[in-house]
């Protein structure tokens, strides 16, 4: 399986593998608290773009309404937890499949009546906002007023219940993170994968080949959403606040989708490197302008904007395929 | 239950709203028609038209009506220098190379309009707010009316623009068969700035109208950009009758669901309407074949 998995993977990009994977596990050992904050982010989002990527970079599915499958998870998980003290990874059996379903919910309507590319997109983005106004008047999860965990205490590490020091989630993160990377891989490898590309590619054609594009399809959005639905959680239980607002909003999901779009959209290391990039600008522009003293609501935002229209205008297939040109370590022709 | 009075008079201020809606959804559809990019800056573009409005008014003292025309010239040019200058290069790019660039420009947009006006709700006071007119047992607001009614006059002129003159017929062509008009001589670029031009034209001029309803934030784009492809949808791809429809339809729901319901979860049911048009009538209510 792993010699399978291996096959035609350069060597460098195995080593280069490895050296991430021995930097990000021993990272958090020189970081300071702020740091780790934005090692978490990182991991967080690389974690989301992958699940994300499956749609667009296999089967060619434009989502910008990821948000509603974190909104789902964390409410359930944390809903479960303050009703009835059920530990979020008990939630999991039930939360995976909700979201699922709600994709499975959105595809149905779509794929049915073939609405594609745009259209199908902006039926993601109406769903999110659908489900966020529901959640600003649903009673039972504090509606518009908010959800609230009891506040971690950082003295132990309670796994079972995810409660405990930021360090425990990053290395649930990171184990996210790379258990994704590799299904992605066993994904793309698998007779699906192939029929995805196939899809993504030209869906005619793959229809004309057999291929049952509706079930496919239907696979990629469920798979997805499923994986996604699992970052939620962990936004409930890290952050330990939720508000329809937050965690339901557009910008989330295009905070999702930004990571794969910079990193190179359909590429396995692209969500992690895009997620690398972004956060680090992110993070470097806020520390800039607060030791320049500049304090202008949105000021950090815009230039976050004017670097995204650089890199699209200058990298519009992404800083990995790139990256990958220039130092040979192309992921094998998937 | 709401007396039928009340819940007229509701329902004709829905509608007329929905009428300013619908110029914005239009501009929208113009765009995606032609240019076939997915304009994921349009609600941001009406903020700045608001924006633009709501300075002229504090400064001057100038009615955003009497500005309406001045301020939809002055979006025209901003949308065709956009196209002109970043989009055009955009046009053989992937899709989502497209949207990212957009989302990008959107992001830009509503930043900048933070820095410049600050996050505060702002609205203009104008001399005739709370004046109205009486027909029968119907009461209708007078800035909802004139707010209608000059929704309807810029659609009408577009409508006769595109149907019309050369210009227009050149745009549908560009529209209809990108290869054929190339080969026929047109400058299909110039054309591609001149529709999204157009497009921004039509919701500068639904934002200077909509400053006379709400208030303006820098953050209000967002929805209004989803409001518009709900609307767009629901009328159906290309249909300009369909978008001033669609913009009814959404008005009336949203105001009906505010007065039976509660107003902040009246997005919510626009959103139903997507999800029965998709499932019932997936070309739109208006639209000619399957999207």
């Amino acid at each position: 399986m792993i010699v399978r998995l291996a096959t035609g993977i350069a060597p460098r990009t195995l080593v280069l593998l490895g050296v991430l994977l021995a930097v990000f596990a021993s990272l958090p050992m020189l970081a300071s608290d702020y740091v780790l904050t934005v090692l978490i982010l990182i991991l967080y989002f690389a974690y989301l773009g992958q699940a994300w990527n499956i749609m667009l970079g296999f089967a060619g599915l434009l989502s910008l309404g990821h948000a509603l499958y974190i909104g789902l998870g964390a409410y359930t998980a944390a809903a479960l937890y303050v009703h009835f003290g059920i530990g979020p990874w008990l939630s999991l059996l039930i939360a995976v499949p909700l979201a699922a379903a709600a994709g499975a919910f959105i595809g149905f309507l779509a794929f049915r009546f073939r609405v594609a590319g745009v259209y199908f997109a902006i039926l993601t983005i109406a769903v999110a906002e659908f489900a966020r106004v529901g959640f600003d008047h649903l009673n039972w999860t504090g509606a518009s007023a908010g959800l609230f965990l009891p506040v971690a205490q950082y003295a132990h590490n309670d796994l079972w219940n995810l409660r405990g020091h930021p360090l425990m989630f990053y290395y649930i993160l990171l184990a996210a993170t790379v258990f994704a990377f590799i299904g992605c891989r066993v994904l793309l490898l698998s007779r699906m994968g192939y029929f995805w590309l196939a899809i993504r590619e030209d869906e005619e054609a793959a229809r004309a080949a057999g291929i049952d594009t509706f079930r496919y399809k239907m696979m990629a959005v469920m798979i997805s959403a499923g994986m996604t639905s699992f970052g939620g959680v962990i936004y409930a239980f890290y952050y330990n606040n939720l508000f329809p607002e937050q965690v339901f909003n557009i910008s989330q999901s295009i905070l999702i989708i930004l990571g794969p779009f910079v990193g190179g959209v359909g590429t396995l290391f692209g969500p992690v490197l895009g997620a690398v990039v972004l956060e680090t600008i992110a993070e470097g522009m806020r520390t800039l302008l607060g030791g320049l003293g500049v304090d202008v609501p949105g000021t950090n935002q815009l230039f976050f904007g004017a670097i995204l229209l650089l890199v699209v205008v200058a990298l519009p297939e992404g800083v990995w395929p790139w990256f990958a040109r220039r130092f040979g370590v192309a992921e094998s022709k998937a | 239950m709401v007396p039928a009075d009340i819940l007229l008079n509701v329902a004709v201020g829905g509608v007329l709203t929905g009428l300013v809606y619908g110029l914005m959804a239009l501009g929208l559809s113009v765009i995606f028609g032609v240019v076939r990019v997915v304009n994921f800056a349009h609600g941001e573009m009406m903020t700045i038209a608001m924006y633009i409005a709501l300075t002229l008014f504090a400064a001057f003292h100038l009615d955003p009506l009497v500005m309406l025309v001045p301020i939809a010239l002055a979006m025209f040019a901003f949308g065709y220098l956009l196209q002109a200058g970043v989009i055009n290069f955009f046009i053989t790019k992937p899709e989502h190379s497209q949207f990212l660039l957009l989302i990008a420009i959107a992001i830009i947009i509503v930043n900048t309009l933070l820095i410049l006006f600050g996050p505060d709700a702002q609205n203009v006071q104008v001399a005739y707010a709370f004046d109205s007119f009486q027909l029968g047992p119907l009461i209708v607001d007078a800035t909802k009316l004139y707010a209608g009614v000059a929704a309807i006059v810029v659609a009408g002129a577009l409508f006769v623009f595109f149907q019309y003159t050369e210009v227009g017929t050149a745009i549908r062509a560009c529209a209809d068969n990108y290869t054929g008009a190339l080969v026929v001589g047109l400058d299909v670029g110039r054309f591609y700035a001149l529709t999204f031009g157009l497009g921004a034209a039509c919701v500068g001029a639904a934002g200077t109208i909509l400053l006379l309803l709400f208030d303006v934030t820098p953050t209000l784009g967002p929805a209004y950009t989803l409001l518009a492809f709900v609307i767009v949808i629901t009328g159906g791809l290309g249909s300009m009758p369909g978008a001033l429809l669609g913009g009814m339809l959404v008005g009336l729901t949203e105001a009906l669901a505010g007065l039976l319901f509660t107003p902040s979860a009246k997005s919510m049911f626009s959103f139903a309407i997507l999800v029965l048009v998709l499932l019932f009538r997936p070309q739109g209510i208006m639209g000619k074949k399957a999207a």
